[in-house]
């Protein structure tokens, strides 16, 4: 399936190359001006491009192109939309047209503007501040996004796939899926839960930081895939994981625990005055670096690596282009590690957090 | 940070922390717990038929140290047997030859003392026997010779010179 849509994907970047290259050429030979396409302006398209990529939106759409008479054709699916405005309003996105008209609901006017929905009057007027920022109603928005569809959908293959991978074990070894699995949840466990949780605590925490890795890193592998739908790089996302690792820190610690933040022993009284609010903001900065790591990495791989790809647009010529395409390909590689390496770090960090949680300091 | 607080998506985090928690516990329950735990099985079972093998290993080791042991002993006990055997049988011999000496001496002193008994019952005999000779010869000569004076003198003479001889 993703093999299709890379073909897809790539036509679509070729065709709008001729087109490109169509246009400049008739420029020149008719000189007519609303035809052409200035380079400052594939620039604006290919930062539209991945600004826009970058964001949640309210329907499914793959991609989109401009059909012979200048209408835009979008593939895909509208999705729900979820507000809470004098009660709850449940309609499809497909109301909006991709953002290009109002929709009306129950009397009320919505309309999209950069990607949040504003509740405006029949005429879908926005009103602006001294900021430029509209100052019309945002209602509460619990939309079923492109983003959340997409965690709906891994969060089913997740369940699918290791619910069956548990029922395969019941001859004590697991088939197919679970051979490929099972090293990866010992790893898991063995190297990461047990040495930073300790062999006592570990299994409190072992669910959590087993689900955590491996959302992560299917999220991320596929955020890179040509479907492009990337979850974690939403600081919202990171900031939901992130607040759940604070959370079970926090409820998990023991006494331990909050005596080496109030009142760190071994130091004398005025240095434990001086450390007790530095201990206690540092429980906070730890999800805290744990949410921007993780949404920072994704979302820098994603700017770059997309950038690089717009390059081979702007360079057009034979030494460029199959440069930044190489470029691109070696930094696709290497996002391949990224996606990887950021589940571990955030298992890893969320463990270790938990582990001095737990902590029994028997020494002192 | 103004623009990441812009885009933050309160519709998104709810989502997502609904659908993570729930998709934990799920996993929890029907996956990690049954992966888990047979893998934890699977390890027990690995590691006590590793101790059972070791155990195995030493208790072999230990019945053929007891083997060596026993076969050792056994062959001290064959020893000390024949040595037991060899030293009773020489002093069997020992003995043997210790009572037939003695029996032997006992034997030849017996038949010395008989021997000398006989002996001086056979002289006692032969001078009863001598001396009766001698009275009646005696008797005779005197018979005789009484008639005969220088012949009694003559006999009697000749009878002392004989008896001192003896």
């Amino acid at each position: 399936m993703y093999k299709i849509s890379l073909v897809k994907f790539l036509t679509l970047l070729m065709f709008s190359l001729t087109f490109t290259v169509n246009a400049q050429h008739g420029d020149n030979e008719e000189n007519h001006g609303s035809a052409m396409r200035p380079e400052g302006d594939i620039k604006t398209e290919i930062k539209e491009y991945i600004e826009h990529h970058l964001l949640d939106s309210y329907d499914f759409s793959l991609y989109s192109y401009e059909t012979d008479e200048g209408k835009h054709e979008y593939v895909g699916f509208p999705l729900p939309v979820i507000l809470v405005d004098n009660g709850l309003k449940v309609f499809s996105s497909s109301k909006f047209h991709h953002g290009e008209t109002l929709a009306e609901v129950d009397g009320n006017y919505y309309k999209v503007y950069h990607n949040k929905i504003y509740k405006t009057d029949a005429q879908g007027t926005i009103t602006y501040d001294e900021a430029h920022d509209p100052t019309n109603v945002k209602p509460l928005d619990f939309s079923i996004t492109k983003n959340v569809f997409f965690i709906i959908c891994i969060s089913l293959f997740m369940i699918f796939m290791f619910v069956r991978m548990g029922k395969s074990y019941k001859n004590g070894m697991p088939t197919g899926f679970g051979r490929f699995m099972e090293p990866i949840i010992l790893y898991i466990r063995d190297d990461i839960a047990i040495p930073n949780i300790g062999k006592k605590h570990y299994k409190k925490y072992i669910s959590y930081l087993l689900t955590v890795f491996f959302f992560v890193w299917i999220v991320n592998l596929l955020g890179l895939t040509p479907v492009g739908i990337n979850v974690t790089n939403n600081i919202a996302v990171t900031f939901a994981l992130a607040i759940i690792t604070y959370i079970l820190t926090t409820f998990t610690a023991n006494k331990n625990y909050w005596k080496h933040i109030f009142w760190m022993p071994g130091v004398p009284v005025p240095m434990k005055i001086i450390l007790a609010p530095i201990e206690l903001l540092g429980t906070f900065i730890k999800p805290f670096s744990l949410m921007i790591r993780l949404y920072a990495n994704i979302t820098a791989g994603h700017i770059v690596l997309m950038s690089i790809i717009g390059l081979m647009f702007i360079f057009k010529n034979w030494v460029g282009s199959p440069l930044s395409f190489a470029l691109a390909t070696m930094l696709g590689i290497l996002e391949l590690l990224v996606a990887a390496l950021q589940a571990y770090i955030f298992t890893m960090l969320s463990a270790l957090y938990f582990g001095s949680a737990v902590e029994e300091h028997d020494d002192h | 940070m103004e623009k990441l607080i812009e885009q933050f998506s309160l519709g998104l985090f709810f989502w997502q922390l609904l659908l993570f928690v729930v998709l934990v516990l799920i996993l929890a329950k029907f996956a990690w717990k049954p992966i888990l735990n047979s893998v934890n099985e699977r390890e027990e079972g690995i590691k006590n038929a590793l101790d059972e093998a070791e155990n195995a290993r030493i208790e072999m080791q230990s019945l053929n140290a007891d083997n060596e042991r026993i076969l050792k002993e056994a062959r001290a006990e064959r020893e000390s047997m024949l040595k037991e055997a060899r030293e009773i049988k020489e002093k069997v011999i020992a003995d043997a030859k210790e009572e037939a000496q003695v029996q032997a001496n006992k034997m030849i002193s017996q038949a010395q003392e008989a021997i000398e008994s006989e002996k001086k019952a056979a002289m006692a005999e032969l001078k009863g026997q001598v001396a009766g000779l001698s009275l009646d010869i005696a008797e005779k000569v005197v018979r005789e010779e009484l008639s005969n004076k220088d012949k009694q003198l003559k006999l009697v003479e000749s009878m002392l010179g004989e008896a001192t001889l003896n």
